[in-house]
């Protein structure tokens, strides 16, 4: 892992309110890679807009430090900041492009703040719109854009500032899921051409799953948990993590069984009749709880809750073929709980 | 019907009146658009709060605001004799008008950029830019729409105005309209001068809005 780009310490965030203080952020720290793409999940209202609004200051923390690039930024001038929220680019749900510029000044927009002359701003911008693959809309209007094409001219309009950071707001929660999908694409390629580090804010467990290498959650403004993707996926520890990983599985409260197991597929594993072969093998009917395959980070991730069966010798024999397996097996009997009721940890 | 003499009058009103009211707007908006960019920065909600600077300012236009135009008219004639060398006559109407324009310019143009979206000047933010450059690449430009309403609406409001500008020897229609509609009671000459002053601001309001039309790319 290279160093970290950006470095939160104690980070508090309270707003004052009718009712009285309201404390959105309570004590974050976190860091994130250079080059990482690196993903804040949380229910909404958990704080991770503030937390990554607090990234380039656009929120002001009550407390702590961000760190970014080596600099401090709340101790920074009025000129020194906006120096360094050059490198720090951000796209937001609702796009907020100029809505009296054409698509071409969007994205030449950023230009001109570095000091460009407008005909150079727009030559340049034109490439970056090629870039997000809009060249032929440059004259068009945002107005007369779709919402997937809002959000790349957007992408482009960031990237003009030549930006080593990209923090996404709730970018692709305003879009459909097919737009979705190509946005997060452009990110991803985004990431690995320029090798710019995006941090990317969501609610959607997909998103994290499609293109984040390391997940932290957020709850209640506290960062309760934080891991690599595929880590987090296969292994989370915390009650919230669990609620988000396993949010399609509410269904499964409703069984009742001693003993469950949790049981992981990666890669070849998922061609092998591992449950045929079992089955055979211990003479004993087992029961699926529940199933489901996701691709995390490109590579296919299965996992199935089974019900073991009452007879002693039996369960362990059928655990022990697992571990064989490398399924890595888990008894879960308490996840079954906490994933669907929140209030249960 | 309107002798030559007394048609000659009315269009020489309506030449002072484009004059009054073009010279007060154009002044008014010298000094009413960095005022209302100074309320729009400076407000709670700004992109520079400054409490104390919105306080004086705030007041400051409030009380101009609530002077009478002709009291205003009045009280300010040793400011009028101090800039024009005369307190009567055409030049000096302007005076006393833009000092009562500036402050409700201030407000309008306030307003049309308290309608600029949150999220593109967060965006503008974010990108590092300077407020002034916020300000001029920003603000003005997004509300430019609404910001020619403004101007549309000051206009018909100045030459409102104006009409009392005959209270010190100040030409125009409305200044004809009073004398010889009212004073004089000779209404073939009264009706022609208000439908001239109807016609004028019905023509500017038509233009302002189909200009603002046409530039909102929304």
């Amino acid at each position: 892992m290279s160093d970290a780009i950006i470095e939160i310490r104690n980070l508090c965030k309270s707003y004052r309110s009718d009712k009285g203080e309201v404390s959105a952020l309570k004590e974050v720290s976190l860091s994130i890679a250079q080059h990482d793409i690196y993903g804040i999940i949380g229910l909404s209202g958990a704080g991770k807009s503030t937390l990554v609004r607090c990234m380039n200051l656009l929120e002001k923390p009550s407390s702590g430090q961000v760190i970014v690039n080596g600099n401090d930024l709340m101790t920074l001038s009025d000129r020194d900041l906006n120096l360094q929220r050059r490198r720090i680019g951000m796209i937001f749900q609702h796009f907020n492009l100029l809505m009296q510029r054409n698509v071409l000044d969007n994205v030449a927009f950023p230009l001109e703040i570095a000091g460009l002359r407008k005909k150079e701003a727009r030559k340049k911008a034109y490439e970056y719109l090629q870039t997000v693959g809009l060249e032929e809309k440059a004259k068009a209007y945002p107005s007369q854009l779709s919402g997937g094409q809002k959000q790349r001219v957007a992408i482009a309009r960031v990237l003009a500032s030549s930006p080593e950071i990209l923090l996404c707001d709730e970018a692709t929660s305003a879009l459909d899921p097919q737009t979705t999908k190509s946005i997060l694409r452009l990110l991803k390629d985004i990431n690995e051409r320029y090798g710019i580090t995006i941090v990317v804010i969501t609610h959607e467990m997909a998103v994290v799953q499609e293109i984040c290498s390391h997940v932290a959650v957020l709850d209640h403004g506290k960062l309760v948990e934080s891991a690599a993707t595929e880590e987090l996926f296969r292994a989370p520890k915390t009650a919230e993590a669990k609620r988000l990983v396993f949010s399609g599985s509410e269904h499964i409260l409703d069984m009742t069984s001693d003993r469950v197991v949790r049981i992981q597929f990666h890669g070849g594993s998922a061609y092998e009749p591992i449950l045929g072969n079992i089955v055979l093998e211990t003479k004993t009917p087992i029961n699926i709880l529940y199933a489901d395959t996701q691709t995390v980070n490109g590579a296919a991730e299965g996992e199935m809750l089974i019900q073991l069966p009452e007879d002693e010798e039996k369960a362990r024999r059928i655990v022990a073929y697992f571990e064989e397996k490398g399924l890595n097996p888990r008894e879960v009997k308490d996840h079954v709980k906490s994933a669907g009721n929140p209030d249960d940890h | 019907m309107l002798s030559q003499q007394e048609i000659l009058m009315i269009i020489e009103g309506l030449r002072d009146t484009l004059i009054i009211v073009g010279f007060s707007t154009f002044f008014g908006y010298l000094l009413g658009l960095p005022l209302g960019i100074v309320l729009a920065v400076t407000d709670k909600e700004g992109i520079r709060p400054s409490p104390a600077v919105y306080k004086v300012l705030d007041l400051v236009t409030n009380v101009l605001r609530s002077f009478p135009f002709i009291i205003l008219l009045v009280v300010l004639i040793p400011v009028t004799r101090a800039i024009v060398g005369k307190s009567y006559g055409t030049a000096a109407t302007i005076v006393p008008l833009v000092v009562a324009a500036a402050p409700f310019i201030g407000r309008l143009v306030e307003s049309s950029l308290k309608e600029v979206d949150k999220g593109v000047i967060e965006a503008a933010q974010s990108l590092g830019a300077s407020k002034a450059t916020i300000i001029f690449k920003v603000l003005l430009p997004e509300a430019r729409t609404s910001l020619l309403v403004g101007v549309t609406i000051a206009f018909g409001t100045i030459l409102g105005y104006s009409a009392m500008a005959g209270a010190v020897g100040g030409g125009g229609l409305g200044s004809i309209a009073i004398r010889y509609g009212y004073n004089r009671f000779q209404p073939q000459i009264l009706w022609p001068s208000v439908i001239l002053l109807i016609l004028l601001v019905q023509l500017f309001q038509v233009l302002g809005m189909h200009l603002s039309k046409k530039l909102d790319r929304r």
